[in-house]
């Protein structure tokens, strides 16, 4: 059995977030989820994914390709009265965001939770955008867990939000909140799980067409505010102390903030509130706060979300105080922070002094080799790009041309010695970026795509590419399995998980259904015939496939290479 | 309790992440707080690999420099990158078999001299033990029990609310069965080569 299935309530369980939110979900009845992989997400998925490959298990999981098709997935069956979750890293939220903004006017009628999963410093991303400003755009709940067992107790609580406001609710951690481990309490399994329900027909909101909408619209405004007096008596939020400094944080920087306080044996200077449900603002619980002290320091990562809100709140009660925050310098806007960062601030608004730790001298320490992330040795990916290079050096291309690329372990073909990843934006771009090279400039297009993000976002890419007459060569890095986020499946593998028996859609079907023809298979251990393929592919000056077919190593270890 | 920072640190494939669960798993079933924080990702592929494990009600995840009261490293040149995190206070115990990054091949830097460096940690910090824990783990009787040597050094040197039979009954429950006796003899071999 799961260890997350355990009917043992009562116990603590060393958790990560991401699987005290996987608890939390099954505690709460949560009998439909959808996901597409991400780190810092990935372990909600993948745990889902294993309890649902049970016999009666009490949940259905996919794998879906894409975030938007998973956030569809969980919102038609909370549509249904099911309850149901989703998962994404933070840039996820961007492919689900056409989804999200009006799933928002037509709500839910079962509780439905969104995971947001954000990445300040940008550990494995390629951006730090802040998702909280997400719930503000859409209009819809969010909530903030610090540790592994808030992150369990929140998404018990974000059901039951959702189900009373109708609206679905997002639970935002960071990658410090979901891949931080602690002891978690565990709550009681039920009994019965709903895991059928009835769509109930209703025109007038279930198909916001432009008359549907304005209603819809009207509804969502109405229960945000609900969603705002929720909040003014959340039991997440809490207040400590009566000193003159005010300090506000959520998520992760609650942490930071209490260990700094308990170091600086200042929490007699401090009134500390800690918001635990971040949107909508609580605003009469912050303008109480206000109003007992005499400044306020923000410390929150990335944005000045709640900064900006205090200012508007400040201006609204006529308070005329200092806010102290990101706009102030004690802040960044960028990267993560640490402990020691959030003590200096508390430090400067308390006027406490920090102890110093006494440092030996470290100058004479010389520059130390790096261990910038590689490429596995063995790695397909790596055979595939010499062959390619080898190729362009054959044809005398080499100099003139570029590689659009994409996201997954193969970017780091970026590095040295490979050097051949010259241009990424996101999920797919590979392709429709080749498609604008290739109009734009006279070089030799060369482009690399995974076998999961193909799946993702380069078919309607490579379709409008197709349907366009756009000259560039599309290689297909098939590793038969989802590799950089720890494996999991997709449409195409042909190396399962024990028990998966979905159909398989091969990736050449795929390519020839939309009409091409230049297609071409290469195994890239067999050097010499792969270059071979290569030189015939690119030598043409027509969109060309080549699909490099060869499984992940790490992910043939993991189930034997059993097909 | 006391409050204490743990920083461990190692090159991925190593065994970082068990060797902070599994000391996480055995305060917390001593009754007492801990946090304990993993790298996933892209960092994993064969790049540093951090974790934290924070005790006495500490919640942060990170350790700011200086502020590391124990480095556990799983390798020597690792030892030196994380000395920024540690004050002359702190105790440094290190594996001392270098794994020599590719970008050394590929003439980026050069490996340090470690010889120089351990003596610089012993004369500049208040506790070192720098120990060949490859060969310990190998007499063990597998190669990856290096993360549970180091265990063992860190348990022996009293510097955790750990004994050395709690941690024998972690790692009985939460070690893959076939390993727990090479795990249990690294164990007690870092163990001894600490008191």
């Amino acid at each position: 059995m799961h260890p997350l299935l355990s009917r043992d309530s009562g116990k603590k369980m060393l958790l990560l977030g991401n699987e005290a939110i996987v608890r939390g979900a099954l505690e709460a009845g949560c009998a439909v989820a959808a996901a597409y992989p991400g780190t810092p997400s990935s372990e909600i998925g993948n745990n889902l994914f294993f309890i649902s490959q049970a016999e009666n298990s009490s949940i259905y999981f996919e794998f879906s390709t894409n975030e938007k098709v998973a956030m569809e997935v969980a919102a038609a069956a909370a549509a249904a009265g099911v309850r149901s979750l989703t998962c994404m890293k933070h840039v996820g939220m961007n492919v689900a965001s056409d989804v999200l903004m009006t799933l928002a006017y037509v709500g839910v009628k079962a509780g439905m939770v969104i995971v947001t999963a954000d990445d300040p410093s940008m550990h494995s991303s390629q951006n730090e955008q802040d998702n909280r400003i997400y719930a503000k755009f859409a209009n819809l709940p969010m909530l903030e867990p610090t540790s592994p067992q808030e992150a369990r107790d929140m998404t018990v609580e974000a059901f039951r939000i959702s189900e009373a406001l109708e609206l679905p609710v997002i639970l935002r951690t960071t990658t410090r909140t979901s891949h931080v481990r602690g002891p978690v309490e565990l709550g009681p399994l039920p009994r019965d799980v709903k895991k059928r329900g009835v769509f109930e027909k209703d025109m007038r909101r279930w198909v916001p067409v432009p008359a549907v909408a304005r209603i819809r619209h009207k509804v969502l405004l109405k229960q945000i505010e609900k969603a705002r007096s929720m909040n003014e008596e959340f039991g997440f939020n809490s207040l400590s102390g009566t000193g003159p400094v005010g300090i506000v944080a959520s998520g992760v920087s609650v942490c930071y903030v209490e260990d700094a306080l308990m170091e600086l044996g200042c929490e007699d200077e401090v009134s500390f509130l800690r918001l635990g449900f971040t949107y909508p603002f609580p605003k009469e619980l912050i303008g109480c706060f206000l109003k007992r002290v005499e400044n306020v320091l923000v410390v929150e990562e990335l944005e000045p979300f709640i900064e900006n809100e205090i200012k508007i709140i400040c201006h609204d009660l006529s308070l005329d105080m200092a806010v102290y925050g990101k706009a102030s310098g004690h802040f960044s806007r960028m990267y993560e922070f640490d402990p020691l960062m959030v003590k200096k601030a508390i430090s400067d608004v308390t006027g406490v002094d920090i102890q110093k730790p006494a440092m030996p001298d470290l100058s004479s320490v010389p520059t130390l080799p790096m261990r910038p992330p590689t490429l596995c040795k063995g790695c397909p990916h790596r055979e595939t790009y010499n062959a390619a290079k080898a190729a362009l050096q054959d044809l005398g291309m080499e100099e003139k041309a570029i590689y659009p690329t994409d996201i997954g372990c193969y970017t780091l073909g970026l590095l040295p010695p490979i050097q051949m990843a010259d241009y990424l934006l996101c999920m797919g771009s590979s392709v429709g970026s080749s498609a604008g090279f290739s109009i734009s400039t006279d070089h030799k297009i060369v482009s690399f795509i995974g076998d999961s993000t193909f799946f993702h976002s380069g078919i309607s890419s490579l379709a409008s590419a197709y349907h366009n007459q756009h000259r560039f060569c599309l290689v297909v890095l098939d590793n038969s399995t989802t590799a950089m986020t720890g494996h999991q499946p997709n449409p195409g593998i042909e190396i399962r998980p024990p028990g998966y028996d979905k159909p398989r859609i091969p990736i050449d079907d795929v390519v020839r259904g939309l009409g091409i023809t230049n297609i071409y298979k290469v195994n890239p251990y067999k050097k010499k015939e792969a270059v071979e393929t290569f030189k015939a592919a690119l030598s043409g000056d027509e969109l060309s496939v080549v699909i490099a077919e060869a499984p992940c190593i790490l992910y043939c270890k993991k189930f034997g290479g059993k097909k | 309790m006391d409050t204490k920072k743990i920083l461990f640190t190692g090159v991925g494939g190593q065994g970082t992440l068990l060797a902070s669960r599994l000391l996480g798993q055995a305060v917390m079933d001593a009754g007492m707080p801990v946090r304990v924080s993993e790298v996933h990702g892209m960092a994993q592929r064969g790049g540093v690999v951090e974790s934290t494990v924070m005790l006495g009600g500490l919640n942060s995840p990170i350790i700011s420099a200086g502020e590391a009261d124990i480095l556990v490293s799983f390798e020597p040149l690792e030892a030196i990158r994380a000395l920024g995190r540690c004050s002359a206070s702190s105790t440094i115990i290190t594996n001392t078999v270098p794994i020599v990054p590719f970008t050394v091949g590929l003439g980026q830097a050069e490996y340090p001299d470690i010889e120089y460096w351990l003596q610089f940690m012993k004369d500049n910090y208040a506790r070192v033990c720098a120990i060949d824990a490859e060969t310990m783990a190998k007499d063990a009787g597998t190669v990856k029990a290096v993360n549970v040597v180091l265990l063992g050094v860190l348990i022996g040197l009293g510097e955790v609310p750990v004994s050395r039979e709690a941690m024998e009954e972690t790692i009985k429950h939460h070690v893959k069965p076939k390993f727990v006796d090479a795990n249990l003899k690294a164990l007690s071999l870092g163990y001894e080569v600490a008191c």
